[in-house]
């Protein structure tokens, strides 16, 4: 089937949403996603942040769709036009989808150790407004204690549904989901009990926000100032796949988390004693550090991305202009 | 007087009895339909008739029911959706309480059209005694042999089964209906699959309202050509309307579709005009989730002619001048009602009702009340207006389902029709709280539409 999005075509199977088809053409034309999951059946449409404009439905039946779509859970047509960074009104949904998100998000990002892999930051720099309209007191949740391992942030929650399709669909039964109705709705377990489980684990892993937090690492460092490294071990649990992503600060593993791809999708899902319990680089064998965007804020420490190009180094006119810009940049 | 077709006999004692409904002609439908017509024949006769869905979006059912998947080896079923619960509206529960076996007669007969074996009626949990009537209903109808297993002989099995909601206004939903019913926490699904493909159990099914499926036994009875010839255009057959608020005589009317809306609202026959001989400032003409109207504009189209109850005809100007039908929740607000805190009144609820799922939805309708909260008790700004009008922009069609579009309307079109009322809150923030902007000129007559552009 033949889809376009943004004036790239691509072909693509029957059965693929718009927004997996965006992510084969990449780029900047791949709509956000805060909800939405790969790995996880049934997720997908809630947050609203994927919405595209259809402007000619098929082949068949060229008419656009009426309203704006949510790219993740609409599955392509034959023929089908898609606009998504080309088209002003997605635009501005999106900024009012971001506005939404946020206006009762506590922004407390200096002191919540999700910052610098946050979805909800990324997406707020991109589409965000720099103040706000919102002249009210934000929303606050009773704090509860949902075990020893993760740490709930409700004021930070945006309502994914992640974390409850991680645990109906890895781990052996659910004991949290959500609570109340409307904007009051929380993430709660069951008459307080604690989430443990071999796999639970990951629903930190797959939380876009600050909310559900690895509390082994809390406050441990801001994860710019960490090194990322592939590392692999033979784990005991059937289940698990053993490979995973250490984040080094010194000599010392400081978190263990499942290796994401550029979305920040977890490739594969790993148990709780590879992530909780293995903190010793005698635990693991290593294969070599992560290779992490260079967008991200992760990757500013990583010095190589400072090296010129090949092309700079036999270059004189560029090495010369080279220089001028980090004389520059550095001077700032 | 116009004919009644669903009221026909409501004031017969005991018709909610099965022995003098039957007296009075009931259950013939079931009869005709089962012995003499074939399932196909009876969406034929549906289609024709040109009923359109009465819970509010004015979807054809007779449409509906032929998009209905048949794929062989899976059940299907047929769901009366019986949650009412828009703001303004009561027809349902009206005729539910005074005539189950008309719900249920129309539901055999649908449910043989669709070839569902089983059917349920969901019912808002606060419609306790209701549920008790149709429990009572189904029970007599099915020792009569209407129900059961080899219905009238003809071979043909139907059980049809009461649920109680939990009460939540997002269960009005189909999609949100299903999973409640199911079992599952009420949240709209997501779509496509539309339920005519997967629905209940993932199996194909239909979802009507109460009055939808009432008017299928008139239909068959009398015959779809028949019942087309009721009403005005596309509008066909007669429509039960829930009028409240500031009337003389409020209570739930049938009407023929068409009927100009000026006698609907001031002959002694319905309304009976505005109570305590005030006059009319505005009208919410389809329950709290339509378009709010002045009396001037709900009276006259744009264009100076008489606004008559039909779908088309309330929709006549779009959102800018119109209005819509929706599920008939009639309310009438005299001249010292205060729009501004009936718009909080209507975010209020929304805001509450809001399940949570999508993001604009969750978040603006919240925002939304707080402003307008802001705004009735004088502590307003004069840019929360525009503000209003851009959150509400940001969370109309950007939902999974349409409670987005319903929380968005009502407060954009207040706010495009009575701006002057909620300066006023502004400028005036102690005479807001103490008194009312009263009429003004919302009653007045419309300008002529080329001294308006000048």
């Amino acid at each position: 089937m033949k889809v376009t999005i943004d004036g790239f075509p691509i072909e693509v199977e029957a059965g693929t949403t718009i927004l997996n088809a965006a992510r084969m053409i990449g780029g900047d034309i791949v709509p956000p996603a805060m909800c939405y999951y790969s790995k996880l059946e049934g997720t997908g449409g809630k947050c609203r942040t994927c919405l595209v404009q259809v402007t000619k439905g098929s082949e068949k039946d060229p008419r656009p769709m009426p309203k704006l779509v949510a790219s993740c859970r609409t599955t392509v047509m034959d023929g089908m036009e898609v606009k998504n960074i080309t088209s002003p009104e997605v635009i501005e949904a999106r900024k009012g989808v971001v506005e939404m998100l946020l206006i009762n998000h506590p922004l407390d990002c200096p002191v919540c150790d999700q910052a610098g892999e946050c979805h909800l930051q990324d997406l707020g720099y991109e589409h965000g407004a720099a103040k706000t309209r919102y002249e009210f007191d934000r929303r606050t949740f009773e704090k509860i204690d949902i075990g020893d391992k993760i740490q709930l942030h409700m004021t930070r929650c945006i309502l994914c549904y992640r974390c409850v399709f991680v645990a109906d669909q890895i781990t052996d039964h659910r004991i949290h989901g959500i609570l109340n109705r409307g904007d009051h709705s929380e993430i709660s377990t069951y008459i307080q009990k604690a989430v443990d489980n071999d796999f639970s684990g990951n629903v930190i892993d797959v939380c876009p926000v600050g909310a559900l937090t690895d509390k082994t690492f809390r406050f441990k460092n801001r994860v710019w100032f960490t090194k990322p490294v592939e590392a692999h071990r033979e784990c005991e649990n059937p289940k698990c796949c053993g490979k995973v992503t250490l984040w080094y600060k010194g000599e010392d593993v400081i978190r263990v988390t499942a290796r994401k791809d550029e979305y920040g999708e977890a490739e594969e899902f790993i148990c709780n004693t590879c992530r909780f319990d293995k903190k010793k680089t005698s635990d693991w064998v290593i294969e070599g550090p992560r290779k992490v965007s260079h967008k991200s804020v992760i990757s500013s420490n990583h010095y190589d991305t400072l090296h010129p190009l090949p092309v700079v180094k036999t270059n004189p006119v560029l090495i010369e202009a080279n220089k001028e810009q980090f004389e520059r940049e550095t001077r700032l | 007087m116009a004919r009644k077709l669903l009221l026909e006999h409501i004031n017969v004692p005991g018709i909610n009895t099965f022995d003098v409904y039957r007296s009075k002609g009931g259950y013939a439908a079931v009869e005709k339909a089962l012995k003499t017509l074939t399932p196909d024949e009876v969406v034929e006769e549906v289609k024709k008739s040109g009923l359109r869905g009465r819970g509010g979006a004015g979807f054809p059912t007779g449409m509906k029911w032929s998009f209905l998947a048949k794929p062989e080896g899976v059940a299907r079923y047929l769901v009366c959706n019986a949650d009412e619960s828009e703001p303004g509206t009561f027809k349902d529960r009206y005729l539910m309480t005074y005539l189950p076996h008309l719900l249920i007669e129309g539901m055999i007969v649908a449910s043989f059209a669709l070839g569902a074996k089983t059917s349920y009626i969901y019912v808002r949990g606060e419609m306790m005694p209701q549920i008790r009537i149709l429990e009572k209903a189904i029970a007599e109808a099915k020792a009569k042999g209407f129900l059961g297993k080899n219905i009238l002989g003809t071979g043909y099995d139907l059980e049809l089964y009461v649920q109680p909601g939990g009460g939540a206004y997002i269960c009005g939903e189909e999609t949100a209906l299903l999973e409640s019913l199911e079992g599952k926490r009420g949240n709209p699904r997501i779509k496509p699959p539309f339920p005519a493909i997967a629905g209940l159990y993932g199996c194909p099914t239909v979802v009507n309202n109460v009055e939808s499926i009432a008017a299928v036994v008139p239909i068959i009875n009398e015959g779809g050509d028949e019942y087309a010839k009721l009403g005005i255009g596309r509008s066909t057959g007669t429509k039960l309307i829930s009028a409240g608020g500031n009337l003389r005589k409020p209570g739930v009317y049938e009407i023929d579709l068409g009927l100009p809306v000026e006698e609907f609202l001031y002959s002694d026959e319905y309304c009976g005009g505005i109570a305590n001989g005030k006059r009319l400032k505005a009208v919410v003409a389809g329950g709290s989730s339509v378009p709010i109207l002045p009396a001037n504009l709900f009276l006259k189209t744009i264009n100076n002619e008489p606004r008559l109850m039909s779908y088309e005809s309330l929709a006549d100007g779009g959102f800018v001048s119109g209005t819509m039908m929706g599920s008939g929740g009639f309310i009438a607000y005299d001249e010292d009602q205060c729009i501004v805190r009936n718009t909080w009144n209507f975010a209020r609820f929304y805001h509450h009702e809001s399940c949570g799922q999508c993001s604009p939805c969750r978040e603006g309708t919240g925002w939304m009340e707080k402003v307008l909260h802001r705004l009735e008790y004088g502590h307003g700004k004069m840019s929360d207006m525009d503000l209003l009008v851009d959150v509400s922009k940001k969370i109309e069609g950007n939902t999974i389902c349409p409670l987005g579009d319903a929380a968005a309307w009502p407060v954009a079109s207040a706010i495009r029709h009575f701006r002057d009322e909620f300066e006023w809150h502004v400028t005036n923030p102690s005479a807001a709280v103490s008194g009312n902007f009263g009429i003004a000129h919302y009653a007045d007559p419309l300008p002529k539409l080329e001294e308006a552009a000048s």
